[in-house]
């Protein structure tokens, strides 16, 4: 390079350094530059050091296995404590002898979130799942089951009106007069039930000892606040959304009044509300469950979140979607079911998946009004004074479980972006 | 009606399938179609042209409601328009519309676009509205691109499953409104090519466009619009060959030389 050019030649340049393999990569990423060299190396340094504390506490230094807490003193994490605890953090107070229940219906749970997954399952195999495992989770958990005759006959009602509106387009004749004659009976049910003629008898399903919602405790009751709540948060806010944007006044300002009050307010005040101020309102005698009022506080909540977003994935689609679909002569449940929303809630599914990972960790926040969901029952593990003295231990197992349930919902919004967005992109 | 294969078909004795009656209509307080008066016979094809902002697209967007208009009558096909929602989805089902930002559903492949209204609106079992789709495909000459996204086609394609996808629902009444102003001008011609076979069939048209060798070709009529109001309008011939209007002079000067 140093050779004296003739006039008017061009300097010929020598071919790029090889920046294939690790080398390549570490010299084009790491060490471009002088400045970048010594930062690469400081950071090496300072991150190596930093791991290597955290290893000699957490693994090399750390207790496996001890009586009580005194053994572990002086020696670096104690986790021979979650190792004592561990069936008190994922259980809770839930009868010892019975905690095959509670396991068994996070197997059920994550069982449900896994298939539903899978957009192959995205059809009416969906609903016989979760109406299974739903089914099988809360046999499980309280152990008897007593279905009133009168919601019997609601849902015969309800499945049938829904059959009814939603298959009336497509459906043969007889399948039809049978959606008919569902909610007939439903409907006739229900009133000789309100007039006297039918009994007040309940379908009892109970293979197991009864447990009441007081002693559940640890990562199901965290599941199903967070599973139930967002299942059913998910439709409400996409209602409270559509009404958002309604013609009508008044449906309008009722959903805009409601989101507005709710997103107003911090969720522990809903919650305490929803568990000290309700039963002042109530009835005397008529008690509703601290635990559904918890998990209804949080469907409230979540919903009006819901509605904000979605009716952001709502505005960004253009006009001349609607107007393509009422041109063909949709009606506003088909337009809206068929057209708008499947392209709103693809655009929404990363701040939608956000909010998800938001209200999985704020069920965190029932402890205030004394539901020991996982991090409650975490936090309670440290009161025993045999083993005083190690947070740092248990907030780190329970920050790591809450952790893999958020990283994957996250993962999962990645693989779903990228799947829906297939066909459609150029 | 005449023949079908014939594009200018005496009319004479058509029924008619569209009348508006003193329609006015105001944008605030912009007066966008101002005391129009049209009657379009079953069979005709109408071209309605004019400068921009003239409320041409407005006129035809009145007509299966995506407007609402304030004074006046609007009939289709024996129905008065009114607020009634069954009544407005009536006349959708009469009445196709192609766009000139083509408004495809991009989440759906073609098959389903075109499917899709004649399964739900029109009740069709599947099947046979698959079947009624691909020979509209073909007719349109893209029945190879059925399982491809919108967003995968160009242009001209786009706007010919458009039409496709209007035509399933078998409509009586077919709106335009500038169908090519979206395109490439190379893509222009395959589309304009697509109207005016569908013209030959007989199809009733009513064309917002500035096409006007489409308009010389198959119009039975042309109407030119300004500022709201129906200025003139004359078969295609007389049309553009004598116009009367000092209005109508302008613009023809404006779009034909050039």
């Amino acid at each position: 390079m140093t050779d004296v050019l003739p006039a008017g030649e061009r300097r010929q340049l020598a071919p790029p350094v090889d920046d294939t393999g690790v080398l390549g990569w570490a010299r084009r990423n790491l060490f471009s530059s002088w400045g970048n060299g010594i930062t690469t190396v400081v950071l090496i340094v300072a991150i190596g050091w930093l791991l290597s504390g955290f290893l000699k506490w957490a693994v090399f230094d750390a207790v496996f296995s001890a009586a009580t807490g005194a053994e572990c003193r002086g020696h670096g994490a104690c986790w021979a404590l979650i190792n004592e605890k561990y069936r008190y953090i994922f259980m809770g107070s839930f009868p010892y002898e019975q905690h095959w229940r509670p396991l068994f219906a996070i197997i059920a749970m994550l069982a449900m979130l896994i298939l539903s997954s899978d957009r192959r399952m995205w059809n009416k195999r969906l609903i016989a799942i979760w109406g299974i495992g739903s089914f099988v989770t809360f046999l499980l958990m309280f152990g008897q089951i007593h279905i009133p005759l009168s919601l019997i006959l609601f849902v015969a009602l309800a499945a049938g009106g829904l059959g009814m509106i939603l298959r009336g387009a497509i459906a043969t004749a007889g399948e039809i007069n049978g959606w008919r004659a569902l909610a007939a009976i439903g409907a006739v049910g229900l009133i000789l039930r309100v007039v006297g003629v039918l009994p007040a008898w309940s379908l009892a399903i109970a293979p197991l000892s009864y447990v009441e919602t007081g002693l559940w405790g640890g990562l199901p009751v965290t599941m199903i606040l967070a599973t139930y709540g967002l299942l059913f948060a998910f439709p409400f806010g996409i209602l409270l959304a559509l009404g958002r944007r309604s013609n009508l006044p008044l449906i309008k300002g009722l959903c805009v009044g409601f989101i507005e009050l709710i997103r107003g307010v911090p969720l522990i005040s809903l919650l305490i509300m929803a568990s000290v101020m309700l039963p002042l309102f109530l009835p005397s005698g008529m008690s509703i469950d601290k635990f559904l009022r918890a998990q209804v506080a949080v469907i409230l909540f979540a919903g009006a979140y819901i509605a904000e977003i979605v009716r952001g994935g709502l505005q960004s689609l253009p006009k001349g979607q609607f107007e393509a679909a009422d041109a063909m002569g949709l009606n506003y449940v088909q337009k809206t079911t068929l057209i708008i929303l499947p392209q709103a809630l693809r655009v929404v599914i990363p701040p939608l998946i956000n909010t998800f990972i938001g209200f999985f960790k704020d069920t965190s926040l029932v402890l205030i009004i004394g539901i020991f969901d996982f991090l409650n029952t975490a936090n309670q593990a440290l009161v025993d004074p045999n083993w005083a003295g190690f947070p740092g231990e248990v907030y780190l197992f329970a920050a790591f479980i809450y952790f893999i349930f958020c990283y994957s919902m996250s993962r999962y919004s990645k693989h779903l972006e990228i799947e829906l967005n297939k066909g459609t992109r150029r | 009606m005449a023949t079908a294969t014939q594009t200018k078909s005496d009319l004479s004795h058509a029924p008619s399938v569209i009348t508006l009656k003193g329609v006015n209509k105001w944008f605030g307080q912009f007066h966008v179609l101002s005391d129009i008066n049209l009657e379009v016979k079953l069979g005709e094809k109408i071209v309605v042209c004019g400068p921009s902002g003239s409320g041409k697209s407005t006129l035809i967007r009145c007509i299966n409601r995506l407007e609402e208009h304030q004074q006046g009558d609007i009939v289709v096909d024996g129905v008065t328009l009114s607020n009634d929602v069954k009544n407005i989805e009536a006349i959708r089902r009469e009445v196709g519309m192609v766009f000139q930002s083509f408004n495809l559903f991009p989440h759906l492949t073609i098959l389903e676009n075109l499917t899709l209204a004649p399964i739900w609106v029109k009740k069709l079992p599947k099947r046979e509205a698959e079947e009624v789709a691909m020979n509209l495909l073909t007719r349109v000459r893209i029945p190879e691109q059925a399982l491809k996204y919108p967003g995968q086609l160009s242009g001209g394609q786009q706007q010919r499953v458009a039409i496709a996808r209007a035509l399933c629902m078998r409509p009586k009444i077919m709106l335009f409104d500038e169908p090519t102003s979206a395109l490439d001008p190379e893509m222009v011609k395959e589309v304009l090519d697509v109207m005016i076979e569908l013209a030959r069939e007989g199809m009733t048209m009513i064309c917002v466009t500035h096409e006007m060798g489409f308009a010389r070709a198959v119009a039975d009529r042309v109407i030119f619009m300004d500022r709201g109001e129906i200025v003139e309008q004359n078969e295609p011939e007389e049309f553009f060959a004598h116009p009367k209007n000092e209005r109508t002079k302008t613009f023809l000067g404006q779009i034909l030389h050039h």
